[in-house]
């Protein structure tokens, strides 16, 4: 009997004594094959770059945060099965999905959960849903968009623009983004050519680019067909002007585009070529550590995970009800609070607003031409 | 007119390397009643095995190029014929079939285990420079593309009409027992059958990867299009797979400019139905005999 006592208080002791397991769950839900895999494997490094580095830094509120990992296959409907299997497991909190045709789906099971999303997609609608869920790690392309088009109608005198946009729920909120917004600065679009996702060959596109008399064109592709487009821009001899948003000059596109790339110019919300010490730094944590250049959805990843460890630090608890009810009109400055990069708020829609970027690829690297204010 | 003219040239360009692919189809099919579902992935593969020999073995591109090849010919080649197509030819036409649509889900699904779910760029075979004639921009990688295809399948169809190996394994094609009987190793005629269509698929791989990149996934459009190509053109003729690459690489261009660039890619489709409701043996295909 007192063999039996002690063994069983040895096992309670034994437990006891363990470290406890994590219960800081996040979802890192993103695109991992499929046409969305490279902005996906960018988001999803800088998440786990941003975690690990919290983790070594004393984790949330003292306990290691334990990521839980999940490819949606750029497929709406997997992502949408995988946003409820991580709920299903426990996370508190999601970030991801980057491409905009599955956050439009898989944010309700979140929101129906009552689970913040910190999403990578830029499409307008994602923050006109009235979900009290959803923030951006990037501002939406309603907000980039108009910046660029002051910065095309009053810096470049572009009167024709012809349009080339990705006709998917990404594409579609750029381009109406873009044309609403032409609508005030006396800009006429001379060809509308809309494309199909995952499409390889663009001759015919860039053809009706280079025989429709534009000044300039607008360019509102995912990244690998901006890269095929940029390539075949370049084989036909295409001399206009190209102007798009960050998927047009992200580093994934100039390294798969090579020397096509030098010339396009556009609107980033985040460059790691952006002079800012601290993403200096942190794109060089992430080149030594993963072996290749990070982008603008890796750095919209490595904050995200900063963002969920600010946010529930402040309420305290990793309760999802709470920290989205703090989220919304939280702005978060960069000086009081490493890791975030630049300052940053968000407005009560989950809208993100902070300033930005207007630059050029130039032999193979972005150079920032003007900085451009929050609106 | 000029633009009408780009297209075209475009149209050819893409349509030649469509036809490479086809025609892969369509010697295997001649040769051993194989209809290859893998042949989109026979086409990607060798793209990787490039990189792999530029950035994992350092080798410069033409002997990455020639190291794709023969890793080509072994696997695409060699161990297609021996591991997949014997084992499963006893068992039926649907069996293999079956056996191919499993090897291309294995293909794609391992370089993306291996090499990664993005895009990599791919180095540019020809040089990037463009001429202006009367208003036409004529890449040198759009005509170099074409000549490299017509000379692939211009020397191939050579070979097999004008040297013995080649009229063996047009005999070996049309009835194999009697090609047997006269003398014809028709076991080494197949087999040259399955290394001509790997290394057709290396020289597309090659030729249309500058354009799509690397990805595991170019396989899916590229085994559509020329498995529709084949059909058009006539699945039992090499030159009927030639007409039918360079058709639909011409209308997916015309389509996207004067039709729909939404339905583009439908115009492939609706001229599969064309073809099969008004000539079902395609447009340069025989109603039965097989030749090579």
């Amino acid at each position: 009997m007192l063999k039996k006592l002690l063994g069983t208080a040895a096992v309670v002791l034994t437990l006891s004594a363990m470290p406890a397991l994590a219960e800081m769950k996040v979802g890192s839900i993103v695109e991992l094959s499929g046409a969305g895999a490279a902005a996906g494997t960018n988001f999803r490094d800088g998440v786990k770059m941003g975690f690990d580095e919290i983790n070594e830094q004393g984790g949330i509120l003292g306990e290691q945060v334990q990521i839980l990992e999940y490819d949606t296959q750029t497929d709406p409907q997997v992502s949408r099965a995988m946003v409820q299997k991580a709920i299903d497991e426990g996370v508190y909190i999601i970030t991801g999905t980057v491409f905009s045709s599955s956050t439009v789906v898989n944010m309700l099971v979140a929101k129906q959960n009552g689970i913040p999303q910190l999403t990578g997609s830029e499409a307008p609608s994602i923050t006109n849903m009235n979900n009290p869920y959803i923030f951006r790690t990037a501002f939406g392309s309603q907000m980039g968009i108009p910046k660029m088009t002051k910065y095309m109608a009053d810096e470049m005198d572009v009167k024709k623009v012809a349009v080339l946009w990705a006709n998917t729920e990404f594409g579609k909120g750029g381009y109406s983004a873009f044309k609403d917004e032409i609508g005030n600065y006396d800009i006429e679009i001379v060809a509308d050519v809309p494309t199909e996702q995952a499409q390889t060959d663009f001759s015919a596109d860039v053809l009706r680019l280079k025989n429709s008399g534009a000044d300039a064109a607008f360019i509102y592709l995912t990244e690998e067909e901006s890269a095929r487009f940029l390539r075949e821009a370049q084989k036909q001899g295409l001399d206009l002007p190209l102007i798009g948003e960050t998927t047009l000059i992200g580093h994934k596109v100039i390294e798969l585009a090579g020397d096509a790339a030098n010339g396009a110019m556009g609107h980033v919300g985040l460059t790691p070529d952006a002079n800012i010490p601290e993403m200096t730094e942190m794109v060089e944590r992430f080149k030594a550590r993963f072996k290749y250049t990070p982008d603008h959805n890796a750095i919209k990843g490595y904050t995200a995970a900063w963002f969920v460890k600010y946010a529930t630090e402040l309420v305290g608890s990793p309760d999802s009800e709470a920290i989205a009810e703090k989220m919304r009109g939280l702005t978060l400055t960069a000086a009081d609070h490493p890791g975030i990069l630049m300052d940053v708020s968000w407005d009560e829609t989950g809208e993100m607003h902070r300033e930005s970027f207007f630059v050029e690829v130039e032999n193979g690297k972005q150079v920032v031409k003007a900085i451009l204010p929050a609106n | 007119m000029a633009e009408l003219l780009q297209l075209i040239v475009s149209g050819l360009a893409a349509g030649s390397i469509y036809a490479l692919a086809a025609v892969g189809f369509t010697l295997l099919w001649q040769a051993s009643q194989t209809i290859n579902f893998a042949q989109g992935e026979f086409v990607m593969l060798p793209a990787f095995f490039v990189l792999i020999g530029m950035t994992v073995l350092g080798l410069p591109l033409w002997p990455s190029v020639l190291f794709a090849l023969i890793l080509s010919l072994l696997i695409l080649g060699v161990m297609f014929k021996k591991l997949v197509v014997e084992p499963m030819m006893p068992h039926g036409t649907l069996p293999l079939v079956i056996a191919t649509i499993a090897l291309g889900i294995l293909m794609k699904e391992s370089v993306k285990e291996f090499y990664g779910a993005t895009a990599q760029p791919f180095p540019a075979i020809f040089p990037q420079s463009v001429y202006n004639l009367a208003g036409v921009s004529i890449s040198v990688q759009d005509i170099c593309n074409l000549i490299v295809s017509m000379l692939a399948i211009g020397g191939l169809q050579l070979f097999l009409s004008r040297t013995r190996t080649g009229r063996s394994m047009q005999a070996t094609a049309q009835n194999p027992n009697v090609a047997e009987i006269l003398g014809v190793n028709v076991k080494r005629m197949v087999l040259y059958t399955f290394l001509i269509n790997a290394a057709l698929a290396t020289i597309a791989s090659v030729l249309i990867s500058p354009i799509y990149l690397a990805k595991f996934s170019n396989g899916e459009t590229l085994g559509l299009v020329a498995f529709i190509a084949a059909i058009v053109g006539g699945f039992n003729q090499i030159r009927g797979a030639l007409v039918g690459g360079l058709l639909i690489g011409v209308i997916d261009n015309l389509s996207a400019v004067y039709i729909s660039a939404q339905y583009r890619m439908a115009m492939p489709l609706i001229l599969l139905i064309a073809i099969i409701l008004v000539r079902p043996q395609g447009l340069l295909g025989t109603s039965e005999g097989r030749t090579v």
